[in-house]
């Protein structure tokens, strides 16, 4: 076979990643002395410690990159990087704020959240280099589908279970295990994601299968239709027992769009379509939870200082920054409640303007657009479905919560990728970033062709 | 299976538009609805944040920020708030500002383009953004006078440099203090808003800029410059001056407030009539020249035009199309005319300067924040409203009014004062309001000064016993002011 003795020596763009990293890093320090030049704070020496650190951190991911994934789309790494620098910045800049509050008021000065979420992006480093160590290949993924689709289901549920569950402005998706808390609703959408790309790589071609035709589109046949069932109680469960509009709505669109994508039948999208439809609406009917969020929406000014608080305020903050934005350490983002968790985008868009935003959603954009990218290149189906699953996970979360912020759609409570304080969160999105290295590693790496299990079982056939 | 692949990251593209399109019409479009919100604390806490600078008036902040230490970082206050309200205004948490505070508003926080270089000094100094000063054209003096003047009593002045049209003074009465709606009290704020709210007497309202109320005999030195302008009237031509003026086409009779003819044999010249203020001769007067004429005297000296000072004044008004009986009325400044003290005071300034009727302004320079200044207000015309030979007609029959008729009280001596007393009716039942105006020295006048008071006496003495003699304070203050300054 001819591409198997061609030694070429391609460019594997590792000095370009390492560069695009070193630009991240300095524009966060930057960034963060022009914080600390605004706000009258200075650069204390505990913000040089963390953002040295922050840049070895950054580095050791490109040193294993390097070593263990040579071959990876250059691009992951620095923009992932980014923005979870960007979102350190503001993080530090909200604390800021609270202590510079405090102080006004006499209070105790709170404690900061960059050093705890800086701690979070250690351990992401270390679940992203023992991702691309552990993960060799990422076909390996599939023989454990099933694995990973009750692990995920378990994820789901576990914040239900009596004693370690724990809910939190409403919505019951915390476990607090010995003091940490986290939320495993961020570890079941990679799980579940391999869950989907197995399962639909298997059972793709039953769910092509076409039988009953109406209006022109053909239906798939009622037995086919238990997966996208399944996946859709399991949405309207999360939404009932645990109240998470976000996560209900993520899950439930990404199983959509990956059936879609396994099957190439839009009838998927219309089934999932009417099925989202019906339980959007049976949802604003029956849970005042949801219907307050629908219509907060509606009409934020409603009831400006109770209900429509937060999306009021976060309006304010994006309408105060304007074009250009105040400047960072130079608005008022801690205005908007949660302004480092779910509102954070409110606060970058406060301090920012809208050139910081659409800069911001163009760093998302690219990202998933290299997750993208990276599923049609690699050529084995469940490395497409899964690259193409992960990439969509970001960017429907991404739209879940900047539109909700923004008031595109209703506001539901997601993090923000990368940005948001939140250690699950910030791990899982790293994990992420970790496998789509993986996967473009394998798509991108010219010289060996290591053949999928398929396809060297058809190579046996073909033999003979 | 890349084609559905790429089918979705063209949704998850049209996706990002949205949010793109969404933030552009949020940050660009709704912005400055949003940011003007009444929940929205940003802009005012910006504002707060800097050193609004100094509303002053000669060298003396009447209005000044001081730093307070807490989460407004500065705080208003007025060195002497109710004698200068009407002139700066309020600056208020709760309920915005007003004034030269709101006119003023983007020297004083320091926003105007004007202060460009200065802001951009600041921001490389790295000092916090300072506002810039307004100086007022107010004459501390004259101001101070005409505040003692008015008391207790309901009313309003306002004193006018006539060569120029600066205003010397602009006092109301009752004021307001506005170091209380300034303070970071909202509670104490509100509390203080509603009282002055429900004061009958009104204390919010800018008596001297927007309180309307028919001239009454002051406008009879209107249709007075009229007159001279027809060509057929000089101050000795006589009119007649009967008891009772029978109203043109009804029966209604107009009556003179001494109740007796304006002379023996009925006949006036138009400068005694002037004199005594005689009803009967001004409104038989006001019918021969006829409405139109009046309506343009009255418009080349301000009237149907609303002046931004640069604060609002009100649009001070002669009827539109009256008829014979209506015109008569309002010949002797009653019907439909309204004028507002500043009106009254510009027709007193036009008459003293020759003629010319100056536009009035309140602002003489806008100084940065080192108080060098950046822009002086030249003095322009509005119109030249009589000739100068009828003016100095006119100066000669409004000098004999204080020396030989009503406005006695004026009198200053060894200074010639030109004035003109007026009452007017507001109503059947409701009290009268007195008015006098005048400019003084005669010759080249320094100072016009109106003098309005609301719920006087119903005679005409009113004009002259209550509004003269604050008249003359304020031209007494002013002239001893010019005096120590050339000194």
């Amino acid at each position: 076979m001819a591409f198997q003795n061609v030694p070429t020596r391609q460019p594997n763009r590792r000095t370009t990643e390492l560069l695009l990293i070193i630009g991240a890093w300095v524009l966060g320090v930057a960034a963060a002395v022009q914080i600390g030049w605004a706000t009258g704070e200075g650069m204390t020496v505990p913000m040089w410690i963390t953002v040295t650190i922050i840049g070895v951190l950054a580095i050791a991911m490109h040193v294993v990159v390097r070593i263990r994934a040579s071959y990876a789309d250059p691009i992951l790494l620095p923009v992932a990087t980014l923005l979870t620098v960007l979102g350190l910045v503001m993080i530090y800049r909200i604390d800021v704020a609270a202590s510079l509050r405090a102080e006004r008021n006499n209070a105790p000065p709170p404690t900061p959240d960059v050093y705890a979420q800086l701690t979070w992006f250690a351990v992401a480093v270390l679940l992203f280099v023992a991702t691309i160590i552990l993960v060799s290949d990422h076909r390996r993924l599939q023989r454990f589908t099933f694995t990973f689709g009750l692990l995920g289901l378990v994820a789901l549920v576990l914040p239900l279970v009596p004693v370690i569950g724990n809910t939190v402005n409403g919505a019951t998706l915390w476990v607090r295990v010995f003091g940490l808390s986290f939320q495993p609703a961020e570890a079941a959408k990679i799980l579940l994601t391999i869950f989907f790309a197995g399962y639909l790589v298997t059972k793709r071609d039953s769910l092509a299968l076409v039988r009953t035709k109406i209006f022109g589109i053909g239906f798939p046949r009622p037995k086919d239709l238990g997966p996208i069932l399944v996946a859709w109680l399991v949405s309207v469960a999360v939404l009932v027992f645990e109240h998470d509009l976000g996560t209900s709505l993520l899950f439930f669109g990404l199983f959509v769009f990956m059936l879609y994508i396994a099957t190439q039948r839009r009838s998927w999208l219309i089934l999932g379509g009417t099925l989202f439809v019906l339980g959007a609406t049976a949802a604003y009917f029956a849970f005042a939870h949801v219907r307050i969020r629908v219509d907060i929406w509606w009409d934020p000014w409603g009831d400006p200082n109770n209900t429509g608080y937060q999306l009021v305020q976060s309006l304010y903050g994006l309408a105060s920054g304007g074009m250009f934005g105040s400047g960072l350490g130079q608005g008022y983002p801690d205005f908007v409640p949660f302004a480092n968790t779910d509102f954070i985008v409110a606060a970058l868009g406060e301090e920012l303007g809208l050139t910081g935003l659409c800069a911001l959603l163009l760093l998302y954009g690219v990202l998933v657009e290299r997750g993208i990218r990276t599923a049609i290149a690699v050529r084995d189906s469940f490395g497409q479905l899964l690259a193409v699953g992960l990439s969509l996970t970001l960017a429907l979360q991404v739209f879940v919560i900047i539109g909700g912020v923004t008031r595109l759609i209703p506001l539901t409570g997601l993090t923000t990728p990368f940005l948001s304080y939140g250690g699950s969160s910030l791990v899982a999105n790293w994990v992420i970033i970790a496998l789509l290295i993986r996967i473009s590693d394998r798509a991108r790496r010219p010289d060996v062709y290591v053949p999928s299990v398929d396809e060297a079982l058809t190579q046996v056939v073909r033999k003979v | 299976m890349n084609r559905p692949i790429r089918r979705v990251s063209a949704v998850l593209a049209l996706l990002l538009l949205a949010l793109i399109a969404n933030i552009t019409i949020i940050q660009v479009f709704r912005a400055p609805d949003y940011r003007d919100r009444p929940g929205n604390q940003r802009q005012l806490l910006a504002q707060y944040d800097r050193e609004r600078g100094p509303i002053l008036v000669a060298a003396d902040p009447a209005a000044r920020s001081i730093e307070t230490g807490d989460t407004l970082r500065y705080k208003r206050v007025y060195s002497n708030g109710p004698l200068y309200a009407p002139v700066t205004g309020f600056y208020s948490l709760v309920y915005g500002a007003t004034g030269l505070e709101r006119t003023e508003n983007r020297i004083l926080n320091g926003s105007s383009d004007l202060l460009f270089v200065d802001r951009t000094k600041q921001l490389f100094a790295g000092r916090q953004i300072q506002g810039g000063a307004v100086s007022t054209t107010i004459n501390d003096r004259a101001q101070q006078a005409a505040f003692r003047g008015l008391g207790a009593k309901t009313g309003a002045v306002v004193a006018i440099e006539p060569s120029t049209g600066r205003i010397l003074a602009s006092v109301q009465s009752p004021s307001f203090d506005p170091n209380l709606l300034s303070s970071h009290n909202p509670a104490e704020i509100r509390a203080y808003y509603e009282k002055l709210s429900a004061d009958p007497k009104k204390p919010l309202l800018n008596r001297p800029l927007v309180g309307l109320n028919p001239p009454g005999s002051t406008f009879k030195l209107v249709v007075t410059a009229a007159a001279l302008a027809s060509g057929e009237y000089t101050a000795e031509t006589l009119l007649p001056g009967p008891k009772t003026y029978t109203l043109p086409n009804s029966t209604k009779e107009l009556n003179n407030w001494t109740g007796k003819a304006c002379s023996a044999s009925g006949m006036i010249s138009l400068k005694d009539a002037l004199a005594i203020s005689c009803n009967t001769a001004f409104a038989w007067l006001g019918n021969q020249l006829g409405a139109e004429a009046l309506r343009n005297q009255s418009e080349l000296m301000g009237f149907n035009t609303s002046f931004q000072i640069p604060l609002r004044a009100a649009r001070s008004t002669f009827p539109e199309d009256p008829d014979a009986p209506q015109t008569a009325l309002s010949s002797i400044g009653q019907f439909e005319v309204r004028a507002t003290a500043l009106q009254m005071a510009m027709v007193a300034a036009a008459i003293g300067n020759k003629g010319v009727t100056m536009n009035p302004y309140l602002v003489q320079e806008i100084r940065g924040p080192d108080l060098s200044i950046l822009q002086t207000t030249l003095p322009s015309v509005f119109k030249q409203a009589m000739t100068p030979a009828h003016a100095a007609s006119e100066t000669d029959m409004m000098v004999n009014v204080v020396n030989n008729g009503t406005g006695s009280n004026a009198r200053i001596p060894g200074v010639a004062v030109a004035g003109k007393t007026g009452t007017a009716q507001t109503g059947n039942e409701r009290p009268s309001i007195a008015w006098f105006v005048a400019f003084a020295p005669a010759n080249n006048p320094q100072v016009a000064v109106a003098v309005m008071i609301e719920e006087a006496g119903t005679s005409e003495i009113s004009g002259n016993g209550l509004a003269a003699p604050i008249a003359k304070r304020v031209i007494e203050a002013v002239l001893l002011d010019s005096k120590t300054n050339l000194r």
